[in-house]
């Protein structure tokens, strides 16, 4: 029916579903990397499991091996250890350390499929940039349904980082946000951290696959940090990251099929879009709402000055009540000050007597609030 | 040794051997200020978001020069770094998930716009596929020339500037306060680091150039404590370990140059990290034991009166 409504084959759908299947188990486990500030370390392991896969594969020499699951995740894992064991000598930084351990495994697998693979049925460029296109030619069944291989892979995946996340939110959750108070209450930060590191080594071998190397990054970092410029909620959050990677990887497959290009490419592509979309316009956090903010609260407080001002100088003070001396006094030019007074008379606070400028009730009050709250009332 | 001159004099080992020095000289001298200043993966970013400039500046200028391609990719570096910039600015983002954005993003556009102009059959796909890992031998003397003379424009202005930039990794507040363009010099450095960058992606390639900027510092710190010895050793490091590596992927066919550098350098940093005289783990193990040593016969003497 589907096929039908959007003039698909059945064919392109898995491959349009495999992509969301990929991206939401992405921004699932990327919300904790961007909020415990590891996103780098996200890019290192993506390298990293690429050498685990070469090296498990050259043992097992079975590429639809589940073991080259379990080593590639496993050298991810390791990856964090050895930035960890790096930086704790004391002799460089963490993020020196990650740039010399990342380069130097990665460089290993690819001279070793250069090396050894060379004739298996690795492709540097598949296992690098992915190629979702070819999924639906590798097929399994399971319970009497017939998909795609890595769908099947990829939805175990993401059951279990489900399971995982789900049954230590609590957890996790503090630990992110309070890592003095998660450890001081007896939680293991060393087993929450690793245990978070599994569940990314895991999905960056398991989307592979389906998007290669570089390119899991984006849809670990990229929909996370667009969720993140919409709300505070961790909840929240985590559900957003997933519909936007749900609607990065739809729109990247349509882009690509417009242009005749790479499919992967795309949806980091895509990512990148709907990132810039939301970084101009979120409602708060945007840059567009940001930059009114600023521009609303410069009148605003220009007025309040306005205001104390001629609180402070009464009836009496005829000199301080001249428009023009508001110029010279607050050192305002003089449209900027012709500018506030408009606002202040629309809003009701000020009345011009002549050339003289009179305090309504209203901007009196203000004024009086204001001084109140500075503790000088 | 007769084999070796003739090696030696070859056009193609020339070019290579040249072109992997120079970039190892530069890299290795950029990156002691990244690793300094704690930007390592600056690296990293700027190598990745390279690719679309490299790939846009061919289609539309529809020429391979060395100096128009490297242009082209420090424009996009600094394109993103400049976003990344934005982004921290504006937004709670953090600088880690920026730059972990920004070098996915550019670079799947990079690769979105290699794939059009493969499909137009503009491009063999040989030329720009080069830049995912580097190809030494596709090195041509265009390419020594141009990475050689911005190569002297970087380490000219290193030097011009070397008293700043010292300044700006070790103690930029004092700086400010004494006077200087504090951010001025900071995009000045960075500017100089992004070109570092490109310079070395036709050798080593995109994925692995953050290695040069990394690993020849991180070698050249366990070795000195001084900036100035810091920068030659780098230098030396990066080349030797261009050089070395550049050779061993000429011998075996279908071995790209980038990963044969690297782990070169990776293993000089790793020497360097055991066994550096003053630094060196080895020698703090040593340490360690001998002070036990000498603690425990201490402990003996003092009981023995009792006995």
């Amino acid at each position: 029916m589907l096929e039908e409504l959007l003039g698909l084959r059945t064919s392109q759908i898995e491959v349009i579903g495999l992509g969301v299947l990929v991206a939401v188990t992405c921004a699932l486990v990327g919300v904790f990397l961007v909020l415990r500030r590891m996103a780098m370390m996200g890019d290192a392991i993506s390298h990293t499991v690429f050498f685990g896969i070469i090296a498990a594969f050259l043992i097992v020499r079975d590429i639809d091996s589940p073991w080259l699951v379990v080593g590639a995740t496993a050298v991810g894992v390791l990856t964090v250890w050895l930035v960890e064991v790096l930086t704790r000598t004391r002799r460089v930084k963490e993020d020196a350390a990650i740039g010399l351990v990342f380069p130097f495994l990665f460089s290993l697998g690819v001279i070793m499929v250069s090396m050894f693979a060379s004739n298996a049925h690795i492709d540097t460029h598949v296992v690098l940039l992915g190629e979702p296109a070819l999924a639906p030619f590798d097929r399994m069944e399971l319970f009497g349904v017939d998909l795609p291989h890595a769908t099947w892979v990829m939805g175990a995946i993401l059951l279990i980082n489900l399971l995982c996340i789900g049954l230590f939110y609590k957890e996790i959750k503090l630990a992110t946000f309070d890592a003095g108070l998660s450890v001081t209450l007896g939680f293991s930060a060393g087993l929450i951290h690793y245990g978070l590191m599994t569940l990314v080594s895991l999905t960056a071998v398991g989307a592979f696959d389906a998007v290669g190397a570089i390119l899991v990054i984006a849809l670990l970092v990229g929909p996370p940090v667009t969720a993140y410029l919409l709300t505070d909620r961790l909840i929240t959050m985590i559900g957003l990251s997933m519909v936007i990677g749900a609607i990065s990887a739809v729109s990247g497959y349509f882009v690509a099929r417009a242009l005749d290009s790479t499919i992967s490419g795309s949806m980091a592509l895509m990512v990148g879009v709907w990132f810039a979309l939301v970084f101009l316009a979120a409602p708060e956090r945007g840059v567009l709402a940001v930059l009114r903010r600023r521009e609303r609260q410069k009148w605003e407080f220009a007025q309040q000055v306005l205001a104390v001002h001629l609180l402070n100088h009464p009836a009496g003070e005829l000199e301080e009540r001249h428009i023009d001396h508001m110029y010279r006094h607050l050192r305002w030019a003089p449209h900027f000050a012709q500018s506030v007074l408009q606002r202040a008379q629309r809003r009701g606070l000020v009345v011009p007597v002549d050339e003289y400028l009179e305090l309504t009730p209203r901007g009196q009050q203000l004024a009086r609030q204001l001084l109140t709250h500075m503790g000088q009332g | 040794m007769e084999r070796l001159i003739d090696l030696l004099l070859d056009y193609n080992v020339r070019n290579i051997a040249l072109g992997s020095a120079v970039l190892g000289i530069i890299s290795g001298a950029l990156g002691c200020f990244a690793v300094l200043r704690r930007q390592a993966l600056v690296g990293e970013s700027v190598a990745h978001a390279a690719l679309p400039g490299i790939v846009l500046a061919f289609m539309l200028l529809s020429t391979r020069a060395p100096l128009v391609l490297m242009l082209g990719a420090a424009l996009a570096g600094w394109l993103a770094m400049l976003s990344v910039i934005a982004i921290v600015r504006l937004t709670r983002i953090k600088d880690d998930s920026a730059f972990a954005l920004l070098l996915s993003v550019f670079f799947g556009g990079g690769l979105v716009l290699l794939t059009i102009v493969q499909k137009s059959g503009a491009a063999s796909q040989a030329g720009l596929d080069t830049y995912l890992f580097g190809q030494a031998a596709a090195l041509i003397s265009e390419d020594v020339i141009t990475m050689s003379s911005l190569g002297i424009v970087i380490l000219t202005v290193l030097l011009l500037f070397w008293k700043e930039f010292k300044l700006l990794s070790f103690d930029r507040a004092f700086g400010g306060s004494q006077g200087f363009p504090m951010l001025a010099l900071d995009i000045l450095l960075t500017a100089l680091v992004v070109m570092a960058t490109v310079v070395g992606l036709k050798a080593v390639g995109v994925v692995l150039m953050s290695a040069m900027l990394v690993a020849p510092a991180a070698a050249a710190r366990q070795w000195t404590d001084r900036l100035g010895l810091m920068v030659v050793l780098a230098g030396l490091f990066g080349a030797l370990a261009g050089v070395t590596g550049a050779f061993i992927s000429t011998l075996e066919r279908g071995l790209s140059t980038g990963p044969a550098i690297v782990v070169c350098i990776s293993l000089l940093a790793v020497f360097s990290l055991l066994f550096a005289p003053n630094r060196g783990l080895l020698r703090e193990r040593l340490q360690a034991h001998q002070n036990r040593r000498r603690l425990r016969a201490d402990l003996r003497t003092l009981q023995e009166p009792e006995v």
